[in-house]
């Protein structure tokens, strides 16, 4: 092993990529661009959603809860109508995203204590249920404060009810910018490394490489160091957009990230070498990363709760890096946990790192036959 | 140098063969390349030269024989032979997208030049190869005869004993190519041992001493001189008026092994005529059509040797002693 060799090759890479602007674009822009379109996600300060309202009371009580409601300016009233049905019908249609049901006896129920409204929410978009859920908290009864409702810091749930069409299960939405990093990691450091060896076989640079001292260790190394670098900067440019435009909360240490984030990198990194030794061609490597990153994103707990899916996926899933940097990455980031304490996901990634730039070396043949 | 450790012979093979599946690319080829010299492989595309070149730098593995080169045992010894040999493929190996002097650069560090050499030697390489002006343009913009100067210059950084060029001239204009071939001379003479394949006849002609292969088989090697000198009395001219239809005839008579024509006149290669039995017959068929024939002896060249040699795949290829 010849450090001077190594840097060579290092050098060589970065200067290559200096000069590719498609594969800089991509550094930047695909954190960018996925953290945007994924932020709108989980943007929960949205404004101004189209309202169906239908007050069926009509009293003095009822107009001003939703006064309050509109006064949020969650939801902006687009019609008003008087049945749920007809409610159901605009959301059908999509004209509308949320609907208010103030039923006849709502006076009854409010002095009752039962729920006053109900809130009809079209939950194939998760942004809708999360403000939806806002608008719930909506005190009823601003003037004349409900004895009956628990102490004052505990919101009136119960009052008004919220119900969900389409996609009951909601999910939290911090939970999505930590996993995000792990997939934006995923997707553009395995690709990285899976074109690294082919590009220059396709190119015709591999048979000066392999005539030369350089060993494959070497050249493996040497094609990684330099990605590492770049996927860290990658994790600075998605959590400072996070906090930024979302205000993602960071609990944990920051240490602690970006080594999960390190750990993660190299694992696909070596993943992407091993790609990059069996793939024929650059366009048969993509295919490939492709291949990984599907099941990466939906059995990594990423999309789904990992606990729902069954035993077979689990196994699958435990064999993929970005499966235990979500466990790692959302205890870091959301329960301040420390990585001590979830020490089988750190010790898997290393291991996951080391089997393949293992196997990526011995598969890479100093050899044309 | 102990690379003239087997006598003073740099590259030593016996009954080298390489097949892909079915097809044998290269057939029991013997070869003994003599060191500080400039030893050519000459023969048409896919006769088997780059994949000989390729076994004897250990890139391929031979599917038997043996190899011994500069004294290593190859393959086994493939990884010791890399420091001590050049490498010029022949397709543009380098990186297109970075500069002149960075090529050189990461060649340097790759074959090990000694770090306080680096500079200078690849000071040295921006001058003797004429790189002043394009020191810092991207290797992929250059022109066929820069990209083959940058690579001969990338392939001799590091001062190899042998040097391998796989059809290093064939993207180049002729004026490209004479510059190249003082520059070969002068690497031979400093004391390397060069081994290039070509399929140009000029080219061949200049080696000192080189081996024609066709479908994968040695038909002949020796120097020029040698190869030419067998054939002395084989080769003729002929000044015909119409030298389209006289082709035709001389082709089908028996013991011509080919016939070309060279602007208005016809070459003709024949086999051993020791009584000129063959010359009368020529002169006879070519007199009942054409009376104003001449047939004239005439030097034999490569090309002559090349058309005999591999003329007739089933003889038994012959040595030059």
């Amino acid at each position: 092993m010849n450090g001077r060799r190594i840097g060579a090759i290092v050098l060589k890479e970065l200067r290559q990529l200096r000069r590719d602007r498609v594969t800089l674009a991509m550094i930047v822009g695909i954190p960018v661009i996925l953290l945007v379109l994924f932020g709108y996600a989980i943007n929960l300060n949205l404004r101004g959603l189209k309202a169906g309202i239908a007050d069926q009371a009509d009293t003095a009580g009822s107009r001003a809860l939703v006064m309050d409601m509109l006064a949020t300016d969650i939801v902006s009233a687009s019609a008003q109508v008087r049945t749920p049905g007809q409610l159901m019908t605009l959301m059908q249609a999509g004209r509308i995203s949320v609907g208010i049901v103030i039923p006849r006896d709502f006076e009854r129920r409010r002095f009752d204590g039962r729920p006053v409204a109900q809130i009809l929410v079209d939950g194939s978009d998760t942004t809708v249920q999360m403000a939806a859920a806002q608008l719930a908290q909506v005190p009823v009864d601003s003037a004349a404060p409900d004895m009956r409702a628990p102490a004052a810091s505990t919101p009136p749930q119960g009052r008004i009810s919220v119900v969900s069409f389409y996609n009951p299960e909601r999910r939290s939405a911090v939970n999505i910018v930590p996993g995000l990093v792990g997939v934006i990691l995923t997707m553009t450091m395995v690709l990285f490394t899976a074109i690294a060896i082919v590009r220059e076989r396709e190119r015709g640079n591999m048979e000066l490489l392999i005539a030369t001292p350089l060993s494959s260790a070497e050249l493996m190394i040497g094609k990684v160091l330099p990605y590492v670098l770049i996927g860290l900067a990658q994790t600075s440019v998605i959590l400072l957009l996070a906090r930024w435009l979302f205000a993602v909360p960071i609990n944990g240490s920051l240490l602690a990230i970006y080594l999960a984030a390190g750990l993660l990198i190299l694992a696909n990194l070596t993943l992407g070498l091993m790609i990059s030794t069996v793939a024929r061609s650059q366009f048969q490597a993509m295919q490939m990363t492709f291949f990984v990153f599907l099941p990466s994103i939906l059995l990594s707990g990423f999309m789904f709760p990992f606990a729902g899916m069954p035993a077979a996926a689990q196994w699958i899933a435990e064999l993929l890096p970005l499966t235990h940097f979500l466990r790692l990455i959302r205890g870091v980031m959301l329960r301040g946990a420390s990585l001590a304490e979830l020490w089988p996901d750190v010790l898997a990634l290393p291991l996951f790192t080391a089997v393949m730039m293992v196997a990526a070396i011995l598969r890479f043949r100093k050899r044309l036959d | 140098m102990n690379g003239a450790a087997a006598g003073d012979c740099a590259i030593h093979a016996r009954g080298l063969t390489r097949r892909f599946g079915s097809l044998v690319a290269v057939d029991h080829v013997d070869l003994d390349v003599p060191a500080r010299r400039v030893y050519g492989f000459l023969g048409p595309n896919g006769s088997g030269k780059s994949t000989t070149i390729r076994m004897l730098c250990g890139l391929l593995t031979p599917s038997e024989g043996e190899i011994e080169v500069l004294g290593l045992r190859i393959p086994a010894e493939a990884e010791a032979l890399r420091r001590r040999i050049g490498y010029m493929t022949q397709k543009f190996s380098l990186f297109d997208d970075l500069t002149v002097r960075e090529n050189l650069e990461f060649i340097a560090a790759v074959q090990g030049v000694p770090r306080a050499q680096t500079a200078r030697r690849v000071a040295e390489a921006i001058e003797q190869y004429r790189f002043g002006e394009a020191r810092n343009q991207l290797a992929g913009t250059m022109s066929g005869g820069q990209k083959q100067r940058l690579a001969l210059a990338c392939a001799v950084l590091h001062a190899p004993e042998l040097l391998f060029l796989d059809e290093p001239t064939s993207a180049v204009d002729p004026e490209s190519r004479r510059d190249f071939w003082e520059k070969l001379f002068e690497l031979a003479d400093a004391g390397t041992t060069l081994l290039v394949s070509t399929h140009l006849m000029d080219e061949a002609e200049r080696c000192h001493r080189l081996a024609i292969l066709a479908e994968g088989v040695l038909m002949a090697d020796g120097t020029p001189v040698e190869l030419t000198g067998r054939l002395v009395g084989r080769t003729f001219a002929v000044e015909v008026g119409d030298p389209r239809r006289a082709q035709h005839a001389l082709a089908g008579l028996s013991g011509v092994l080919g016939v070309a024509q060279v602007g208005m006149n016809l070459r003709v290669l024949t086999v051993d005529d020791p009584d000129a039995g063959l010359r009368q017959r020529m002169a006879d068929t070519l007199a009942k059509t054409f009376p104003d024939a001449r047939v004239a002896s005439t030097p034999p060249n490569l090309e002559d040797v090349f058309v005999a040699a591999t003329h007739d795949t089933r003889r038994q290829p012959e040595h030059a002693a």
